[in-house]
């Protein structure tokens, strides 16, 4: 057997397990099966790259065993944050991926082009470096742009930021790094060739900074998705211009996964993708004016633990709130304290409450709630009804009932939560300000519902000893 | 410090496999890929999204494969192997705590406790 067909055999081997890997994930059972086949399938992948490298004489060997090294010493410290700070993680590490892929993309034009080797610079590898390098070095510097977001680093907008003509010029900027990328295609080995292709990389970043900057936090589970499909699509190139069967199925798999999560993600918002990359949600802020005679009701919270208590169905909404006031914890003790009363309680989880795809059955799984009782929002509007308390814990647009009713309403269309047709209400909020889109949130004003003011961990501590210390009575 | 001899024969990049470009065997390649990868994670459970995203963070790591090859690359000039260099270091990073994180992560998800209610 030629060490080329190993090669190919391992490859074809790792391909296997990196889609059983994901096959494995369609269930809470058996879903770290599915981590063990990916770790399996990239050492089949390192070692059989190893391999075709040593047969063909490669070199460098110390350099890449020490950049492994440092890599995993970086890595491992990642791994460890805080569930919190996952969404972050998850963006730091697009950005990465993303460098990687445009860095192997810049080595591999300026070494064809520096051996003037015509024959591995046909327009179809020069297509494919180009949107290998776009792709990767948009991923990077958009990814850290997000991490910076999502960490809430001092020197990066919180809130969107828009400019006149911030559409035009984005998209004038987009067709100049096209008209270079056509430009190279044509004359790969033109003596301007390599400035084309700085040209392309410099766009590239200054591109992934410009598509993020509009971009507020309630879209971050879109956005990242978006991220993710990108850093994919990259890889996917990359197997284009190495010509590498398993880089393009490895890169596809993410790239639709990306796909599938923007797009479960878009539909959560009753958005397109266009309108999540181009529409800023930031100008409309003018809809609350009308809102300000209506008048908060809020309660003391013993009472709610009195009227919990007595409750047969209590629904906890959690939103991004939960998540800032790392209330996880003590949302877990009021769980268990009413379970033991003998309540059923149900988490209503809405497909983008939080910060990422999943960030919300995260931070309650750490919790160690069971998540039979982590329910979709589809699943659990039939049983709103019946509800007798739905408590929400730092959430706000997703149960806004303006998305159902008032066409004038900004998130006009947007699937929501039904906490409304909850018999009572309890919202905890930290402060009266309104919520992201800048909308007052008509739930807040309905006869059933009572404001508990405060900090969400706050508020749900000091639920959890009230209704510890009743029970003596 | 590194190696930084130019090239001698021009045509076959080292270890790429580049003998004849096999464009629409890769095209075909990465079309069945897509639509494998769309029907498997459609059946992906919702509960597990965030951890579905660290894992396939891990997985578009494979850009550690393209790594291994730039730096490894005998005839290239220096300042190539040391970008291959740091994307290894990249897509390293990526490996290790996308798998560790995800891991990490599923570990949390338990059912109920049986006798508990």
């Amino acid at each position: 057997m030629s060490a080329e067909t190993l090669v190919q055999l391992l490859y074809l081997v790792s391909t296997a397990l990196f889609i059983l890997s994901l096959r494995w994930m369609s269930d809470p059972e058996t879903a770290r099966k599915g981590v063990f086949s990916g770790v399996a399938a990239m050492t089949l992948a390192v070692l059989g790259t190893l391999t075709g490298v040593i047969a063909t004489g490669g070199t460098h060997y110390w350099w890449i065993l020490g950049a492994f090294a440092l890599g995993a010493a970086v890595g491992y410290p990642l791994a460890q944050v805080p569930l919190t700070a996952v969404p972050q993680r998850t963006a730091l590490s697009h950005a990465f991926g993303g460098l990687a892929a445009g860095l192997v993309g810049t080595a591999k034009f300026f070494l064809y082009f520096g051996q003037k080797n015509e024959a591995a610079l046909a327009p179809f590898i020069v297509v494919a470096l180009v949107a290998e390098i776009l792709l990767g070095f948009l991923t990077f510097t958009g990814s850290i742009l997000a991490a910076g977001k999502l960490q809430e680093v001092k020197w990066i907008p919180q809130r969107p930021v828009t400019y006149p003509l911030q559409n035009v010029s984005n998209l004038a900027l987009f067709a100049l790094a096209l008209a270079l990328g056509v430009a190279l295609v044509l004359h790969p080995l033109a003596p301007w060739a390599p400035w084309a292709f700085g040209g392309i990389i410099l766009l590239s970043l200054a591109f992934g900074v410009l598509l993020i900057i509009p971009i507020g936090g309630a879209d971050m589970p879109t956005v990242i998705s978006i991220l993710n499909a990108y850093a994919g699509l990259s890889a996917v190139a990359m197997g284009f211009v190495l010509n590498n069967k398993l880089l393009i199925t490895a890169g596809a798999l993410d790239g639709s996964s990306g796909l599938i999560l923007s797009i479960i993600m878009c539909k959560a918002m009753n958005r397109s993708f266009f309108n999540v990359l181009f529409g800023a949600f930031g100008q409309t802020t003018t809809a609350s004016a009308e809102g300000e005679q209506k008048a908060y009701k809020s309660d003391t919270v013993e009472s709610a633990a009195q009227v919990m208590e007595q409750a047969n169905l209590v629904v906890i909404v959690p939103g991004y709130g939960m998540a800032v006031a790392q209330a996880q914890h003590k949302v877990r003790e009021v769980y268990d304290l009413l379970k033991k009363r003998g309540v059923t309680v149900k988490f209503a989880i809405h497909p983008v409450a939080g910060r990422m795809p999943g960030h919300m059955n995260v931070l309650l799984a750490e919790a160690e709630i069971p998540y039979e009782d982590l329910v979709e929002m589809d699943e659990i509007n039939g049983d709103m009804p019946q509800a007798d308390v739905a408590l929400i814990i730092g959430a706000n647009d997703v149960v806004n009932p303006a998305a159902r009713s008032d066409k004038s309403s900004p998130i006009y269309g947007m699937p929501i939560i039904d906490a409304d047709k909850a018999k009572t209400v309890y919202a905890i909020k930290r402060s009266k300000a309104p919520g992201f889109a800048g909308i007052d949130n008509e739930l807040y004003f309905l006869d059933k519902t009572f404001m508990l003011f405060g900090d969400a961990k706050a508020v749900m501590g000091e639920l959890a000893r009230k209704l510890a210390g009743e029970s003596g009575h | 410090m590194m190696l930084l001899a130019l090239t001698e024969t021009p045509g076959h990049a080292s270890g790429g496999g580049h003998g004849q470009l096999d464009f629409m065997g890769a095209l075909f390649v990465f079309m069945l890929a897509t639509f494998i990868g769309l029907m498997v994670i459609q059946r992906v459970s919702r509960l597990l999204h965030t951890p579905l995203m660290s894992l396939t963070n891990a997985i578009s790591a494979i850009a550690v494969v393209g790594a291994i090859i730039v730096s490894a690359g005998k005839d290239s000039p220096g300042y190539i192997t040391l970008l291959g260099l740091v994307a290894i270091f990249c897509s390293t990073t990526n490996i290790v705590s996308g798998f560790l994180i995800t891991d990490r992560m599923l570990k949390m998800f338990k059912k109920q406790e049986k006798g508990a209610k």
